[in-house]
Order: structure tokens, then C-alpha cells, then sequence
């Protein structure tokens, strides 16, 4: 497949400490819920991202663990505190393993 | 011989009692699915009603991507912060939607995302906090068009 790139927004790439940081990120992917059939009738089998995660400067702050009943091209937003300086790594895990990661950056001030 | 007549009215009431012996234990089983999922990530703790918004369009069209929020009444300091948000449906194949972890880091308890629904039901979500507790909020979502009926040919 060929390489995704998610689509990652922060309301702001510079903050006081303290501040709230909002994070929009959309991934493309099918979210396949193992639930549907083919034209053969063969169930076509799961394919989603099943584990969300997001670092600053290293630091997990926020995780999800998604199910099938999450929407095609999985959205996602949440807020994290800014303490640091430092990249804010966004990592979404496939059943198969694989991995897709976007990165930003926050300058904390 | 013993000869066996069957009346209309007979007929009617035999397949009444199928008709209800086969609706019974589905919709038992679309509650307790719901029920159990939650059970499974709460154990048997308590779940009270609170703290927790639950946003959802009450009509959506297309339940293929229904937008849901989730924001949690708490300050999100060290020692009282919400640990997770989990959120169940009634009648998707699968009850549990999402599981989020958070931590005092997180600053405020709201996320965002989108879900398939596979016709009108009900929604839960539950917050776990750091000191043990659980509280929950419910909405009803009507559907027009489900998600995974497309495919079932």
C-alpha cells in the first residue's frame, strides 16, 4: 500500500505552558469491519486501525483503542496541556501491524 | 384413528408464539450486549448518571460517519483526573465503539471522532476516574440509513 500521510492540525504550533493544545488528526484508511461479504458471498475479512496513540516530547498523553464501529478514515481530537517543547507524534497501529505516523511540532514558551 | 383438525384460529396463535419466541431473545440479547460490554470494562462497579456530555445529532442521516463528542466534567489535576472514556452502542454487531486512555496531561476531558451506527439506538458513555468511580451519559440516536446494511446482499 502505498504510504499514507495523515492529516494532522494543531489549533496552534506555539503555546504558553499550561495552555490547552487542540489536535485534529484524520488518517485515510477503510476501517474494514469484518462484518461485510463479497460478491461471492466470502465475509470480507477485518482490516482497521485497532490502537491510537499521541506523544509530546516523548511523553504519551493521550491513547484510544478504536473497534470496527469506528467510521472509515478514523477522525480523531482531543487536547493535551503544553508543557514542553517538542514533537507530537501521532501513531496509528493496523491489525496487521503496520504502522502510520505524522508528526507536528509544539514550541512551548 | 384420532383425527387432527387444525382451526385458522389455531394456525394464528402457533405462529404467534413463534413469532414472539423468536423476537424475545433478540432483543434480550441487544440489551445484554450492551450491557455486558460495559461490564466487561467496568467490572462490577457502580455507574452513575453525570458528569459526562454525551454529543451526538439526535437525526442523522447517513450512520455510515455519525460525528460523537464526549467531554467530562473534571479538572484534570494530578489527583483527580478522568483515566478513561469508553463509549457503547445497543445494536452495532460489535457494542464497544471506542476505549480513549487519558491522563492529567490531557488538560480537558473532550474528545472527537467518528462512528458507524447500524440503525436507531441507544449510546453510552462511560468516564472511569482516577479515584475508582464511573459516570455515564445516554443518548438516543435515530438513524435513516444504517451503516453495514449496504453490503448484506
Amino acid at each position: 500500500m502505498a504510504e499514507i500521510k495523515p492529516r494532522i492540525k494543531l489549533d496552534r504550533k506555539e503555546a504558553k505552558k499550561g495552555d490547552l493544545v487542540e489536535v485534529k488528526a484524520l488518517v485515510q484508511h477503510i476501517m474494514e469491519t469484518g462484518q461485510r461479504k463479497d460478491a461471492q458471498g466470502q465475509t470480507i475479512p477485518r482490516k482497521i486501525l485497532n490502537r491510537f496513540t499521541c506523544t509530546v516530547a516523548g511523553k504519551q498523553v493521550f491513547a484510544a483503542d478504536f473497534e470496527p464501529a469506528v467510521s472509515a478514515n478514523p477522525y480523531i481530537q482531543f487536547k493535551f496541556k503544553a508543557t514542553e517543547s517538542g514533537p507530537v507524534v501521532l501513531t496509528w497501529t493496523d491489525d496487521d501491524g503496520s504502522k502510520i505516523v505524522g508528526e507536528e511540532k509544539i514550541t512551548v514558551t | 384413528m384420532l383425527k387432527v383438525t387444525i382451526t385458522r384460529r389455531e394456525v394464528f396463535k402457533a405462529g404467534g408464539a413463534v413469532a414472539c419466541g423468536a423476537v424475545l431473545p433478540l432483543q434480550a440479547h441487544a440489551l445484554g450486549q450492551m450491557e455486558t460490554a460495559i461490564r466487561r470494562v467496568v467490572g462490577e462497579a457502580e455507574i452513575r448518571k453525570g458528569k459526562v456530555t454525551l454529543d451526538l445529532p439526535p437525526l442523522v442521516e447517513n450512520g455510515n460517519t455519525v460525528p460523537l463528542t464526549v467531554s467530562v466534567d473534571s479538572p484534570m489535576t494530578k489527583d483527580n483526573y478522568v483515566k478513561a472514556i469508553h463509549v457503547f452502542n445497543e445494536k452495532n454487531p460489535q457494542a464497544n465503539v471506542i476505549s480513549a486512555q487519558l491522563s492529567p496531561r490531557a488538560g480537558k476531558a473532550a474528545i472527537s471522532t467518528r462512528i458507524r451506527l447500524a440503525g436507531t439506538q441507544k449510546l453510552m458513555a462511560v468516564a472511569e476516574m482516577s479515584d475508582g468511580s464511573y459516570w455515564s451519559d445516554t443518548q438516543e440516536v435515530i438513524v435513516t440509513l444504517a451503516a453495514c446494511l449496504e453490503d448484506l446482499i
